[in-house]
């Protein structure tokens, strides 16, 4: 093992730590991603541990360890695979390596560094809920992640790892590699499978709210995340006990981060889950080592571009999604952008709106025009152009999209207090509210750098403001049939 | 403006074979067509919406939602420079407007002799190695401007092996026939997998 | 329909507003809000399509025990204990904010817009909306309205991407040639380019569209909502009787909608049946009798010109083809005159095109409503029911689709329905009665097994049938539908035959061996179509009436007819327009037509419905039921009535099938009356003729209709005129290598008629040996291959 803090330039952005290395362990090796280098470290044992008990038991063993969803939602993955409705076939599994939510950068290290184990956490959760048919969603723009599992399928499949009758077992199951063309909303879960059913990748409406029941093809089809995946043949080899050991009760094992933005580290580290705080994260010299040139910590994000911004008041909360809920925010899919003294907030918080409403399907209205319309306005007031009253707009445009207290995080200087995760929303998935979570945070913490920025709104506009609302009407619509 | 290859053709219909209804493998086949012809052409979405049994609105309609497929030319090197919050902080606008600089296109254009086509993209996932880009969806990561200018430099020579624009991985998944499950329509599959203890298939 | 209450007791109870409303499990909270008075707005949400909860303007307070959340009411199934709060401060807000956002890329064009004054977002924006748009920025530009196919205009600064069309095209109407298009804020909804919107059912996109984005070409710039005057009707253009609104602006039909019928067209209608009105409404109508004076047509006085009809009929043997588009107490008029008049009677209202009377009007009767219940089977012989019956094709399509029926085809050739059938079976011309027979044995394939399977579950049958094939002897289709309604238990039969009130004529006897009341008749009225025309051709009757019959153009035997029409002593034509075979009449009566006048209509399943007049029949054209009683008393016969009403009560009391008829609830009831068709004697079977063995070498003729053909209707229709094709003959991909000629070649065909050059073309749907064309198509005239009394028409096809 490499001294903590050591880069592996093999594995770009990755950085090794004195932690309990479960999905990374073999991140070690320049040449991780061949069968040759898995097999000559212990791959392809956590299948073959798992072909030797019934499936119900390897069910049994994932949901005992508690594995939490990585994906962002956090929703522990043995739940997840009872929600099957029994005797109706068939069953799929999609492998959501979609990712793509901004600062998050772990799943395709995994699919590039260690593509076997991934296979391996595949065939697991396959035989686990007795299906065949797995699909291997590999997000469009990732090349390299996707020759990697390509090499890695044809391999396996060469060896009898994964096909017809996996290690004479009788086991069988294709895993079928896809890929995406471009669209982040196809990480959401039920987008992702509209996605692999050659359509546009628009979210389904909720309820079901799970795909469990009615999924691909309208079948039982379960989604997991790719870190979730790759836990798999480690418990599969030691056991739920041995992962329960690590972390808490709540949070057991250990999850990938990414550390991005002004740190002196910025680096992927698979930190233990539960315990380890965001101060230890940013500021010890086994992960980040600190804010960049020793300034100091504006605000970060904790989970993600969706996730409700953090100032300092939150760093010593813990990587335990109970915890960070009740402080307003969200642990996400395991993603923190730092920003320091010199950040220029409102032009950050445009950067991510800008993402959100680049990114929305266009299926359900706030989002389709909400979400634009909260970039040109904070466009408008980035470039100078805004006024006060913009501001105003900025929040109540946001209300539309999300209805009542939008959570945000406590706030000593402000003398704010938490409101919790999660919001209402009016639109059909995250995507909109996603596009309004920065301009809120920006505007409730740093209300100062807006202020700053915009004019007095010129009062000739305000002849306008008292104008009657309309005439109410018989509202019935089309005359006929519509 | 093409239909799909003879051999492109027996590639498609290899893919389709692996899903249980043929338009799941509409996306593949786009990647395919674009790999062949650099861009999505209307001859190959007709084409696609015949190998898959749907129309070729259904086609545009699942090609235009996603951004990697071009309905019209680009460059050999598609070079997305990301913009989103990490790269942000760490300087994609600067890196941007220098590869503007650079290339003598804007965002959106394309270098006259063809080589290059200019995009602000979005997050790439790899946000720890910031400000990142990618040429054809292959990584440079704490690009600087020097960096960027080797880089371009490199691509110009043929010193760099990117392929062209339109092909990803360059390496195809296959299935032998002898090791393949196979793909049912969902609605012909009414019972559990054969290798599933019965007691299990509750 | 699923989300409405079934006639079960309601089960259980929620809480809108503060009142109790009684729901049936499985109820949509929107369409139960409604019914109990509280109208939710929307814009996405149709009640006849799958809800997608893409707007969310119909966003409301639910608490289904977990404390209230704003949830889209038209996705909210209803449950026990529900409490709704459509008015609650959150839901307020929300509903303003989408309606707020709806607007930020609506232009601001209603004063020019069509749909200006019925528009929902207009209304909900008047109703609910700031007074004011804070959205400042340049708003999304599109090129103003493109067309997406010859009869619909998409504007899509307008669209506010309900998926409303897109939705209908895909699940109802299985086109899906408009989609959305690009994503986000981008996304619009467009076709692929060059490949138009060409659906049968296009118009009912535009009815559905909540703004206007979506408007028809006949009915641009014509009107203003509050222009429209409007009465519900029937559709008469073809048997299924889809129900209507007309609406007319200054004394002249410009619209008509569909009407949400639960026993028939559920608010959907086919182009024909939408915008053929044009035909009436249009400038070719025949205004004046006409009387013939050599080779010249002069207008007579309608007195001289009854009293020359009188003449004809009185004390003459007399033969009338036709009647089905008059309504049924225009028929029973005629019949009256006629029996009261003349010498003899012979009438037909099939053209040589339909199935045995004694078939349709003796089997049991189907309903729609039957035939698209969950769980049955439906056995189609006949031909693709996308270009028959289209409205009863989309019902049919949503039952097999949502509802679990399985459909059995035995038809010439795969059709818009052989995706989603069970059993799609294509017997080559001369085997259709063999398949049948097949079918319930389950010999003969996989599909046949199917099949026999299906008929021998139990479940509800219903045979849908009608004549796929006019190059195919009508005994072939009769028996296939015997043999399965006589072989198969739990089964009845719905006709699929085409022309318009041809059920009502039949009904009162205007075909060979039936009296009025399917009664049945062995002496007097036995000649078929036929052998009326030989009757006309040879002296054997005085007189031919015409009664909206144009034989030229419909009957297969085009000499047949010429020589009938030019040998007959006296010719009566009755019609809207001056046909081709109206022109050798020695009398021409114009006619009232469609929204022209009052009266009923008999739909396939004898459901008896209102058709209404809206507007003024041109000049002098009057109703088909006043020509009759003119007729009459021009030969100093009294019919005994002289309005409407008499008529109908003439009508029920002369004819025992109209005798329940509540005519004066008649108007009121949205499904109309379904009248009692049980017989008190049985269908004889028909045997088919036998048909030559297939010598190998020759193809097989089918000859089947397209919903756009050379037909008067469509023709007179300037929208509709331009979308028939040419007649290009279809065979087989195999048999079409096999000529080794290019697509769209001229090829010679030969048959025993001659031989002929025409184009040629693959096809991916007929079976090998079989060779297809349109009938009434022009570029070729496929009566030109048919010889009278063949069972099948063999022809031979070379490259040069």
């Amino acid at each position: 093992m490499s001294p903590a803090g050591t880069a592996l330039p093999h594995a770009p952005g990755f950085i090794a730590n004195d932690t309990p290395r479960i999905v990374t362990s073999r991140f070690e090796y320049e040449d991780s991603y061949t069968l040759e280098r898995y097999l000559a470290t212990g791959g392809y044992e956590g299948i073959r541990a798992a072909l030797g008990r019934p499936p119900a038991e390897v069910h049994g063993e994932v949901r005992d360890a508690t594995v939490l969803g990585r994906g962002g939602a956090g929703f522990p993955a043995g739940v997840k695979w009872g929600f099957m409705p029994p005797n109706v076939w068939p069953r799929y599994l999609v492998v959501n390596g979609d990712e793509s939510e901004p600062g998050t950068y772990k799943d395709r290290l995994l699919m590039e560094r260690d593509p076997h184990q991934l296979i391996e956490g595949c065939l697991i959760a396959c035989y686990a809920v007795g299906l065949s048919r797995c699909f291997l969603y590999i997000r469009g723009e990732m090349a390299l992640a996707q020759e990697r599992v390509a090499k890695a399928l044809n391999d396996a499949y060469a060896a009898g790892y994964v096909g017809r009758n996996v290690l004479g077992s009788g086991f069988s199951v294709d895993i079928v590699l896809h890929w995406g063309a471009g669209a982040y909303v196809v990480g959401e879960e039920t987008a992702l499978i509209e996605s692999l059913e050659g359509n546009r990748g628009m979210p389904r409406l909720k309820p079901p709210y799970f795909p469990a029941a009615i999924g691909l093809y309208g079948k039982p089809t379960i989604v997991n995340n790719v870190e979730t995946l790759a836990n798999l043949p480690w418990i599969l080899n030691n056991g739920a006990a041995a992962y329960k050991a690590i972390g808490t009760e709540t949070s057991p094992g250990t999850r990938m981060v990414a550390v991005s933005g002004h740190v002196e580290r910025p680096g992927v580290y698979e930190i233990i889950n539960g315990t380890t705080t965001f101060r230890d994260l940013l500021y010890n010299d086994e992960y980040c080592g600190g804010i960049r040139g020793g300034r100091a910590l504006k605000a970060f994000v904790p989970g993600g571009g969706s996730a409700p911004w953090f100032t300092p008041d939150q760093l010593d909360l813990p990587f335990e999604g109970s915890q960070i809920g009740p402080q307003g925010s969200m642990l996400g899919s395991g993603a923190v952008m730092v920003m320091d003294e010199t950040t220029d907030i409102p032009k950050a918080a445009l950067s991510l709106t800008r993402f959100y409403a680049h990114e929305s399907c266009g299926k359900c209205v706030p989002c389709r025009e909400g979400g634009t319309w909260l970039e040109r306005i904070l466009s408008r007031v980035v470039d100078g152009n805004g006024t006060r009253r913009d501001l105003d707009l900025l929040l109540e445009v946001g209300a539309s999209i999300c209805p009542g207290d939008f959570p945000h995080a406590s706030n000593e200087r402000l003398g704010l207090s938490a409101s919790p995760f999660p919001y209402q929303m009016t639109t059909i998935c995250f995507v909109g509210p996603s596009a309004f979570a920065p301009v809120h945070s920006a505007l409730t913490l740093f209300p100062e750098e807006f202020e700053a920025r915009v004019r007095d709104d010129d009062p000739s506009d305000d002849a306008s403001t008292d104008r009657p609302k309309g005439v109410p009407v018989e509202l019935k619509g089309l005359t006929h049939g519509g | 403006m093409s239909r799909l290859n003879a051999g492109n053709e027996m590639l498609a219909r290899e893919i389709i074979a692996r899903y249980p209804l043929p338009k799941s493998a509409l996306i593949p086949l786009l990647h395919l067509a674009q790999e062949q012809d650099g861009h999505i052409t209307n001859d190959a979405m007709e084409h696609l919406a015949e190998l898959v049994g749907v129309t070729p609105a259904e086609v545009l309609g699942t090609c235009s939602f996603y951004e990697m497929f071009k309905l019209a030319p680009t460059g050999r090197y598609l070079v997305n420079i990301c913009g989103t919050m990490s790269c942000q902080l760490l300087g994609a606008d600067e890196l941007l407007h220098h590869a503007e600089h650079v290339l003598g296109v804007a965002v959106g254009g394309t270098t006259d002799d063809g080589r290059f086509t200019l995009e602000k993209a979005e997050c790439q996932a790899a946000c720890t190695e910031a400000p990142c880009l990618q040429v054809n969806y292959r990584h440079e990561y704490r690009v600087t401007p020097s960096d960027f200018d080797r880089l371009v430099a490199d691509l110009r020579s043929g010193a760099r092996d990117i392929p062209e624009h339109g092909t990803l991985s360059r390496v195809r998944q296959h299935i032998p026939a002898n090791r393949s499950v196979g793909a049912v329509p969902p609605q012909q599959v009414t019972g559990p997998p054969e290798w599933l203890p019965t007691e299990e298939a509750k | 329909m699923a989300d409405q209450p079934t006639d079960a007791p309601p089960a259980l109870t929620i809480t809108v507003n503060g009142a109790s409303v009684r729901c049936a499990p499985g109820e949509l909270l929107i369409a139960a809000a409604e019914r109990a008075g509280t109208y939710i707005p929307r814009f996405c949400h149709h009640e006849r399509m799958k809800p997608v909860g893409m707007c969310r303007m119909c966003l409301v307070d639910v608490d289904s025990g977990r404390g209230p959340a704003l949830q889209p009411s038209c996705m909210v199934t209803v449950a026990e204990g529900m409490v709704v709060d459509t008015e609650s401060p959150r839901a307020k807000r929300a509903q303003e904010g989408i309606l707020e956002m709806l607007l930020v890329n609506h232009p601001l064009d209603c004063p020019v817009c069509d749909k200006g004054g019925e528009c929902p977002l207009q209304d909900q924006t008047v109703a609910f909306g700031p007074g004011e748009s804070r959205f400042v920025e340049e708003k999304r530009h599109y090129e103003k309205p493109i067309a997406i196919s010859d009869l619909v205009y998409l504007d899509r600064e307008r669209c506010i991407l309900c998926d409303r069309c897109t939705r209908f095209a895909k699940d109802v109407a299985g086109d899906p040639l408009i989609h959305f298009i690009a994503r986000g804020n981008e996304t619009q909804v467009n076709t692929f380019p060059d490949h138009p919107f060409a659906s049968y059912f296009s118009g009912n996109t535009v009815q559905i569209c909540p703004v206007g984005a979506l408007t028809a070409e006949p009915y641009r710039f014509t009107a203003r909502p509050w222009d429209l005057a409007e009465v519900e009707s029937t559709s008469t253009v073809d048997t299924t009787g889809a129900r209507v609104v007309l609406q007319s602006s200054r004394d002249r039909l410009v619209r008509v909608l569909g009407l949400d019928s639960e026993a028939t067209n559920w608010g959907w209608l086919s182009d024909k049946e939408r915008f053929a009105y044009e035909a009436s409404a249009g400038p070719t109508r025949l205004v004046e009798p006409l009387r013939r004076e050599d080779d010249e047509f002069v207008p007579a006085r309608w007195s001289a010109a009854s009293s020359f009809a009188a003449e004809a009929i009185k004390d003459k043997r007399v033969g009338v083809l036709g009647g089905a588009r008059l309504t049924v107490e225009a028929q029973f008029a005629w019949s009256a005159m006629l029996e009261q008049l003349a010498t003899s009677v012979i009438a037909d209202t099939q053209l040589a095109d339909g199935l045995p009377a004694q078939l349709v009007l003796g089997l049991p009767r189907a309903t729609i409503a039957r035939a698209c219940a969950p769980g049955g089977v439906v056995v189609h012989i006949g031909a693709d029911l996308k270009e028959e019956l289209p409205t009863l094709f989309l019902r049919l399509r949503h039952a097999i689709q949502n509802d679990g029926v399985s459909l059995i085809e035995l038809t010439p050739g795969a059709t818009s329905l052989s995706p989603m059938s069970a059993a799609s079976i294509h017997p080559v011309p001369g085997a259709l009665a063999q398949a049948a027979r097949d079918a319930v044995s389950g010999t003969g394939g996989a599909a046949y097994e199917i099949a026999s399977r299906l008929l021998a579950s139990g479940r509800p049958v219903t045979v849908i049938g009608g004549r796929g094939n006019l190059a195919e002897d009508a005994s072939f289709a009769a028996e296939a539908i015997s043999t399965i309604v006589g072989e198969v238990d739990n089964v009845r039969f719905l006709p699929a035959l085409r022309r318009g009130n041809v059920h009502g004529a039949l009904e009162l006897g205007f075909t060979p061996g039936f009296g009025p009341g399917g009664v049945r008749e062995s002496t007097g009225n036995q000649a078929d179509a036929v052998g009326i025309l030989e009757a006309a051709a040879n002296g054997a009757i005085d007189t031919l009436i015409l009664l909206g019959a144009d034989p030229l153009g419909d009957v297969p035997d085009a000499d047949l007819a010429q020589h009938a029409l030019a040998g007959v002593a006296n010719l009566i034509a009755v019609d809207l327009f001056m046909t081709d075979s109206c022109r050798y009449a020695n009398i021409v009566l114009p006619a009232a037509g469609y929204g022209e006048v009052d009266g009923s209509f008999l739909n396939l399943e004898g459901r008896l419905s209102p058709v209404a007049a809206k507007v003024t029949p041109p000049g002098q054209a009057r109703s088909d039921w006043m020509i009759a009683v003119d007729v009459a008393m021009s030969a100093g016969v009294d019919l005994g009535f002289d309005s409407l009403d008499e008529c109908r009560m003439a009508l029920s009391g002369a004819v025992g099938t109209f005798a329940p008829v509540d005519w004066s609830g008649l108007a009121r009831a949205e499904d109309g009356q379904l009248l009692d068709l049980t017989r008190d004697w049985v269908p004889d079977l028909v045997p088919a003729v036998v048909a030559p063995p297939l010598d190998g070498y020759g193809l097989r003729l089918v000859v089947d209709r397209t919903l756009w053909d050379l037909g008067t209707m469509v023709q007179e229709s300037p929208s509709l005129a331009g979308l028939a094709n040419d007649a290009v003959l279809s065979v087989s991909r195999e048999d079409f290598e096999r000529l080794g000629v290019a697509p769209g070649s001229e090829v010679t065909v030969t048959s025993s008629t001659g031989t002929h050059r025409m184009a040629v073309q693959s096809s991916d749907t007929l079976p090998r040996g079989a060779a297809r064309l349109p009938f009434r198509h022009a570029g070729f005239d496929a009566r030109r291959l048919l010889a009278a009394g063949e069972a099948v028409i063999e022809i031979r096809v070379s490259a040069n």
